[in-house]
């Protein structure tokens, strides 16, 4: 008889399943679809920034012939979307933001709902507005919310140790205010989504982007006022995601009571520009960072004050403050540790989630704020850090357990790969040479959730797991792809349970009446959690096809194995009989369903209480970036040349996705770090387009070195943990700590442009203050 | 308005995907619009309508064009190739195999626009180096990929390591 070796699939670098149908073009994503009696859905935004709507008139825009539908906010049920409760999709009182969604058509064609816009007429009032965040609080500021008691939408607060008395007991204080700004996630896939309501049976199917489908689920059934089990969410293939699609946003419960009032599909697609001005943002943030540190570079305390601009309405932004407490309390050994951040109402664009929650701008002050520290004591940034850095097996002040920890790890090879100490050196002797053009190094380091988020009661994925008569294997699970490969991983822990090769395997993961609840695609969490879940079912699948082969063959199961699509004897991998024939068999035997179901909850670790003391995740991830620049200190720009990354991801599962995944983070840090900026002036986007909004192209993409950092989590799948939002969190630390070191100038404030750095260079940027003027 | 726009039709002749074609289109329409409604080849992507992402990107003659630019009529006696067309010839298969080997592929919403890039990069310069393979590429966006393993792999095809 033939033997089988065991083959693994772990570590490999597995091609995307997906991957082939996307190159050639034929994979159908929701703008590429069409129902047939589709309408085209178009919304009208209000031309003010903070008005009382005195009155709307749409009886032209409801003559117009091919008009079908015409809605405002008294055709919507009452209840609001977001977190808060205070963004109704379509506002009917009072505007807020430039984004605000005022009425909508449903049209036969595009023209004709723009036309049909266009005959709307509203009657406004106008209100004072409210564009700063620092003058959210004062007295006499406009209030956003009528309904709210104040401009503060959320707020936090945290504390251990004595940060007061631990401060005394410095020998230096550090203190710094630093300045974060807009970006967006401009995903190549606009928003876009096709609501199919069938009034004869009243149920309602929507073709959705969503990150999170179960979820959205209930949340429209709340809004639009219908029985959830009468809502059925379908994610066509997503143009991206980074966390934008995490909320419901006005968008989709329009099309849906469109859908309703036309009696037809209804499909809303964005412009770029609709997506650049009304899809969220990433918080802009002013972060004010104390800390005291000891001559020996012993860190005593930190103080970490912040105020994020929330925007008109309340979504999954506000909620950021969370994951910044964690790099404020938990990331250095800190001993004593107070922080507080507010997110504050105001007339700008509505902040979301975004890849990093909040992390970006954590990590931008905390390890900017690390180099100068490091400079007061007189020691080498990588020195400096090594020597504050968590260690496995360290609980937190916050009590964060960190069972694994490849911090140091990453620090150092990160640290010798690009030479750090010699070449900060060198760069620091070299400033005042007469070169304009300057070489800068820089460091930061990371720390995330790396084995899902408690953010939810539960961080449950579920799968139901089936095999066909030829050996041919199906997974259900909740967990969403979203271009970041899960779907292919998913199916190597399957194989590597079930000895099947991956083109045995078909992945469904996109329908809420089919697959298993998920609570969605987020916080790095779908390998860890969603893995978990796999290989649960998948050891459900394996022990069933053991017994039943051990029944045939009379070999005991636990000296029985599943390889190359046959049983084998486990110990010299003698074939004992194909995987297929035996599944035939068994089908028709009693009791041999081939389906087998697992849940995955987070492990049974407890949630943090309500002091925000205990664990958000089940693992966590760390990383260090070193990135060289070269600053042009004749027209301020900075050239990103090199990034030495350094990631503890677990154990690698697919190591070219994992590598496509830091690739597209890294540059999607840099683009925060350099190019990318959303202006908003008196609460309008005025940089709507690619043309402004600055996109790194393959140009300018530096030279990448990489390195895993295996830190085999017990509680992983494989070990592995999440590393989705990790890359892009700590480049524009890095790159303001690189500029620094090239020019001896800290610039405060992100992102760093030419024009910002030419003039910090001159001395014409004020460091930024969490005072208002 | 609308009304008037569509009685403003042409009729239009060209090759595309390598068989003729002959559509009636309004005036102002632009080629994307036609390609993805009026012949359903949903293939080519739209990004910007703004000639700034290179989602839209199309071979015409065999150069690279963005369709949202173009007036659908200026189609007229040209030819026109997509991603679709792309896919039917076997040529192309060694770039289409080199993007999912080389991991260039995540939410695939650039990935038309990546290989129409790339297919008129290589038709030109069949042994483009890395530098001249960013430089074809630099009129496409890739949010997602960070464009590393997207230029591996049209480097695979054309053989370089520089
Ligand atoms: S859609 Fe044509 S370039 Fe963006
Ligand atoms: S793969 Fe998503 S935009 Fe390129």
């Amino acid at each position: 008889m033939p033997t089988i070796e065991k083959e693994s699939l772990i570590g490999k670098r597995v091609p995307k399943m997906d991957a082939p149908e996307k190159a050639a073009g034929r994979t159908r994503y929701v703008h590429d679809m069409n129902l047939p009696g589709q309408l085209i859905g178009k919304i009208l935004r209000t031309d003010r920034i903070h008005a009382k709507i005195l009155s709307m008139d749409t009886s032209a825009a409801e003559a117009l012939p091919g008009v079908k539908a015409v809605i405002t906010a008294k055709d919507m049920p009452a209840k609001m979307l977001g977190l808060n409760n205070d963004n109704p999709p379509l506002k009917g009182d009072k505007v807020r933001a430039e984004r605000d969604e005022i009425a909508a058509v449903a049209a036969i064609t595009e023209e004709i709902a723009l036309e049909a816009l266009k005959l709307i007429k509203v009657e406004y009032e106008d209100l004072p507005t409210l564009f700063d965040p620092r003058e959210s609080e004062k007295e006499g500021a406009p209030h956003i919310q009528e309904s709210k008691d104040s401009n503060v939408c959320m707020e936090f607060e945290y504390e251990h140790g004595d940060a007061a008395k631990a401060e005394t007991e410095a020998d230096f204080v550090i203190e710094d205010t630093f300045k974060l700004h807009y970006v967006t996630h401009a995903c190549m896939g606009v928003s876009g989504v096709i609501a199919d309501f069938d009034n004869i049976t009243g149920n309602l199917t929507l073709h959705s982007n969503t990150q999170v489908p179960f979820l959205h689920k209930r949340e429209f059934s709340e809004v639009l006022e219908m029985d959830p089990s009468r809502i059925r969410i379908i994610q066509p293939p997503i143009g991206g995601g980074f966390g934008s699609k995490l909320d419901i946003y006005p968008f989709e419960p329009i099309a849906v009571i469109l859908a309703k009032k036309s009696r037809c599909p209804v499909k809303i697609v964005f412009t770029r520009e609709e997506e650049f001005m009304a899809s969220p943002t990433r918080q802009p943030a002013y972060i004010n960072l104390r800390s005291g540190v000891k001559k020996d570079g012993t860190i005593t305390s930190r103080v970490f004050d912040s105020l994020l601009d929330n925007g008109a309405y309340t979504s999954w932004g506000a909620t950021i403050p969370f994951v910044m407490m964690q790099t404020a309390s938990s990331f250095y050994r800190v001993t004593d540790c107070q922080y507080a951040t507010k997110a504050v109402y105001t007339n700008n664009p509505t902040a979301g989630s975004f890849r990093g929650y909040g992390n970006l701008q954590a990590t931008f002050a905390i390890e900017q704020h690390m180099d100068k520290m490091a400079e007061a004591v007189g020691m080498d940034p990588l020195e400096f850090r090594l020597k504050n850095a968590q260690e496995a097996g360290e609980v937190t002040g916050q009590g964060m357990h960190f069972k694994t920890c490849g911090f140091k790890e990453c620090l150092s090879t990160a640290g010798e790969k690009s030479d750090f100490s010699r070449k900060f050196a060198e760069n620091n002797a070299n400033r005042g040479n007469g070169n304009p053009v300057k070489k800068g190094i820089g460091m930061a380091s990371m720390l995330h959730v790396g084995g899902g988020a408690k953010i939810y009661p539960s961080d449950g994925c579920g799968t139901i797991l089936k095999m066909d008569d030829f050996g041919h294997v199906t997974i259900l699970t909740g967990a969403s792809e979203i271009g970041q490969g899960s779907e292919t991983v998913l199916s190597q822990l399957v194989c590597e349970e079930l000895g099947v090769p991956l083109s045995a395997v078909t992945v469904v993961n996109n329908d809420t009446d089919i697959t298993p609840w998920d609570v969605g695609v987020h916080a790095s969490r779908t390998t860890f959690i969603g893995g978990n879940a796999a290989i649960g079912a998948a050891k459900l699948a394996k022990a069933k096809v053991l017994e039943s082969a051990s029944q045939v063959s009379n070999i005991p199961a636990d000296q029985l194995d599943m390889r190359g699509g046959c049983i084998v004897r486990a110990d010299d991998g003698e074939v004992i009989m194909q995987l297929g024939k035996l599944l035939r068999g068994m089908h028709f035997k009693d009791k041999a369903e081939l389906v087998t179901t697992s849940f995955y909850y987070e492990p049974p670790s407890v949630h943090q209480d309500k002091g925000f003391k205990g664990d958000v995740s089940a693992a966590y991830a760390w990383a260090t970036h070193v990135v060289e620049v070269e600053v042009d200190t004749e027209t301020g720009i900075v050239t990103l040349d090199k990034v030495t990354a350094a990631h503890d991801v677990g154990r690698v599962l697919n190591e070219m996705s994992l590598e496509g995944q830091i690739e597209g983070g890294i540059i999607m840090g840099q683009g925060y770090a350099l190019t990318e900026d959303l202006l908003v002036k008196e609460g309008r986007v005025i940089t709507p387009n690619f043309r402004d909004y600055k996109m790194v192209t393959a140009p300018e993409i530096p030279e990448i070195d990489l390195s895993f950092i295996e830190t085999q989590d017990g509680e992983g799948p494989q070990g592995a943990k999440g590393v989705g939002e990790a890359p892009s969190i700590c480049m524009a630390a890095a790159v303001g700590n690189a500029i620094y070191n090239a020019t001896g100038v800290r610039i405060y404030e992100a992102p760093y442009t030419p024009e910002k750095v030419y003039r910090a260079l001159k001395g014409a940027v004020e460091a930024p203050s969490m005072a208002a003027e | 308005m609308s009304a008037n726009k569509k009685m403003l039709t042409r009729e239009i002749n060209f090759t595309l995907n390598g068989s003729p074609v002959q559509v009636s289109v309004p005036v102002a329409e632009n080629a994307l619009i036609m390609l993805r409604e009026e012949l359903n080849l949903t293939g080519t992507k739209y990004g910007c309508g703004e000639g700034e992402c290179g989602a839209c990107s199309i071979l015409m003659d065999g150069e690279s064009v963005n369709a949202c630019l173009m007036f659908a009529v200026d189609c007229d006696g040209r030819e026109i190739v997509t991603v679709e067309g792309l896919a039917q010839d076997e040529v192309n298969d060694q770039l289409r195999d080199a993007f999912v080997e080389k991991g260039a592929v995540q939410c695939g919403f650039c990935s038309p626009g990546m290989m129409i890039a790339a297919k008129a990069l290589l038709d030109k310069k069949p042994n483009a180096n890395r530098d001249e393979i960013k430089r074809g590429l630099e009129g496409n966006i890739c949010r997602c990929t960070g464009y590393v393993k997207i230029i591996d792999a049209v480097a695979a095809v054309s053989g370089t390591n520089q």
